[in-house]
């Protein structure tokens, strides 16, 4: 299993979920990315953009202004 | 055994091209969405920004459809491309700064260039006839057929009766007969048919799919390249345009100033790139300084800001100052701009 960050840090969405979906291609299946933003639209997008793909988020965690959802890549 | 016939939609986020998809996906063709980011666009966040209308669920609205519809969204960030579509339209623009008709080229001929890099077999889009000026009149369809390079790979479900038989129809992937015959502006038929297909809570966006067609916004853009003399724009621009007062006190600057605290939190994430204003001693509006400002403008701005926060009525307000980034703050105490004081022409509404 391979964990990887990605940056979106200051971006509006859509681009964080374009950011994991740029990612997500070149992942195997249970490799975790976390994807690290500001803008909190990110709690319903991520989740939203992983169901439609298969993919799951484990978590959705605060990290002070930062958001890290961490999703889990599905088959 | 037959070959799975697959589509690729044009997923706007708004009701017709949700009926389009769908429509085709009960024809047992495998329908995945393409949405195209170009910066303009309106959806739940954007409108998110201001608190009153906060209450509302925050989503995006093309990906809400793609769950609603079972299918694969591809969101695709077309925000470099696109400038040349609005800074130099073909076609030129609809009523506002809308360039529709090019537009539609341009997104139908990245669908092409996804379909063929995946495999797939026609692309849909949610176009009726007549329902836009421009884009969606009839001679306007062989249009982005033929300059988006789709050709008869496009197939409109939603008005698709009206029009020439398309490759799908012919080859018999789609069967003609159970698409639709729509045109006009009515909205009854798109309500009537998500009715049946169970359809609720859609989004209905009034005017368009963009800010473009929002005649207040056009002019801020209009306004964005008289003042730098060409027509050119950011990503960060354009998303400021949607956002907060406008003033425009002399040619070479404009003041962007919070309405309320979800305008305010919006423009905090700019600091960085901009000049920013604060009244410090009393309650008000963060601003940012877009273009250039000597001491006089500054001083300017600030009684501007100071009109905008509690002290208005006060003899004097102090307003912090600071470049892009937070350096050089320093403090000014100003009177605020009696409100007689400010000329009409200053706001870019
Ligand atoms: S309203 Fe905006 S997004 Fe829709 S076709 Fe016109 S320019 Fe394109």
């Amino acid at each position: 299993m391979q964990r990887q960050e990605i940056d979106a840090r200051g971006l509006l969405c859509p681009m964080p979920v374009i950011r994991l979906q740029q990612a997500a291609p070149a992942c195997d299946k249970g490799d975790e990315l976390d994807v690290l933003a500001t803008d909190p639209g990110v709690r319903a997008d991520i989740p939203a953009w992983c169901r439609v793909h298969g993919h799951e988020v484990v978590e959705i965690r605060e990290e002070g202004y930062t958001i890290r959802v961490r999703v889990r890549i599905g088959g | 055994m037959t070959r799975q016939i697959r589509a690729v939609a044009l997923i706007s986020g708004g009701l017709d091209s949700m009926l389009a998809a769908r429509l085709i996906q009960e024809q047992g063709v495998q329908v995945e969405g393409l949405n195209f980011y170009t910066g303009f666009c309106v959806e739940g966040h954007t409108h998110a920004i201001r608190r009153q209308e906060r209450e509302r669920p925050k989503r995006n609205n093309a990906l809400w459809v793609a769950e609603q519809l079972g299918i694969p969204l591809h969101i695709v960030d077309v925000v470099e491309d696109y400038k040349d579509v609005v800074i130099n339209p073909r076609h030129g623009y609809g009523q506002n700064m809308n360039p529709c008709l090019d537009c539609k080229g341009f997104m139908v001929a990245r669908a092409r260039e996804w379909m063929e890099a995946n495999g797939f077999d026609f692309i849909i889009t949610g176009e009726v006839i007549g329902q836009r000026p421009k884009s969606q009149l009839r001679r306007s369809m062989p249009i982005v057929a033929r300059e988006s390079g789709a050709g008869d790979r496009l197939l409109r479900p939603l008005c698709a009766q009206l029009l020439e038989p398309t490759l799908p129809e012919r080859e018999g992937w789609v069967d003609r007969e159970r698409l639709l015959d729509w045109s006009g502006r009515s909205r009854k038929p798109q309500m009537r048919l998500a009715e049946r297909f169970g359809f609720r809570d859609y989004a209905q966006p009034a005017g368009g799919c963009c800010f473009l067609t929002d005649p207040s916004y056009s002019r801020k853009l209009k306004d964005l390249w008289a003042a730098r003399g060409e027509r050119r724009y950011e990503l960060d621009d354009i998303m400021l345009l949607k956002v907060g007062r406008h003033l425009r006190p002399r040619n070479h600057f404009k003041l962007i100033i919070a309405r309320e605290e979800g305008e305010n939190r919006f423009l905090e994430g700019y600091r960085r790139c901009f000049t920013h204003l604060e009244p410090v001693s009393h309650a008000g509006p963060l601003c940012l300084l877009d273009g250039s400002a000597d001491e006089d403008d500054l001083t300017l701005a600030a009684r501007l800001v100071a009109r905008f926060s509690r002290g208005r009525e006060s003899p004097s307000v102090t307003v912090a100052v600071a470049d892009a980034g937070g350096g050089g703050r320093r403090e000014l105490s100003v009177s605020p701009m009696p409100a007689d004081q400010v000329p009409r022409r200053w706001y870019i509404t």
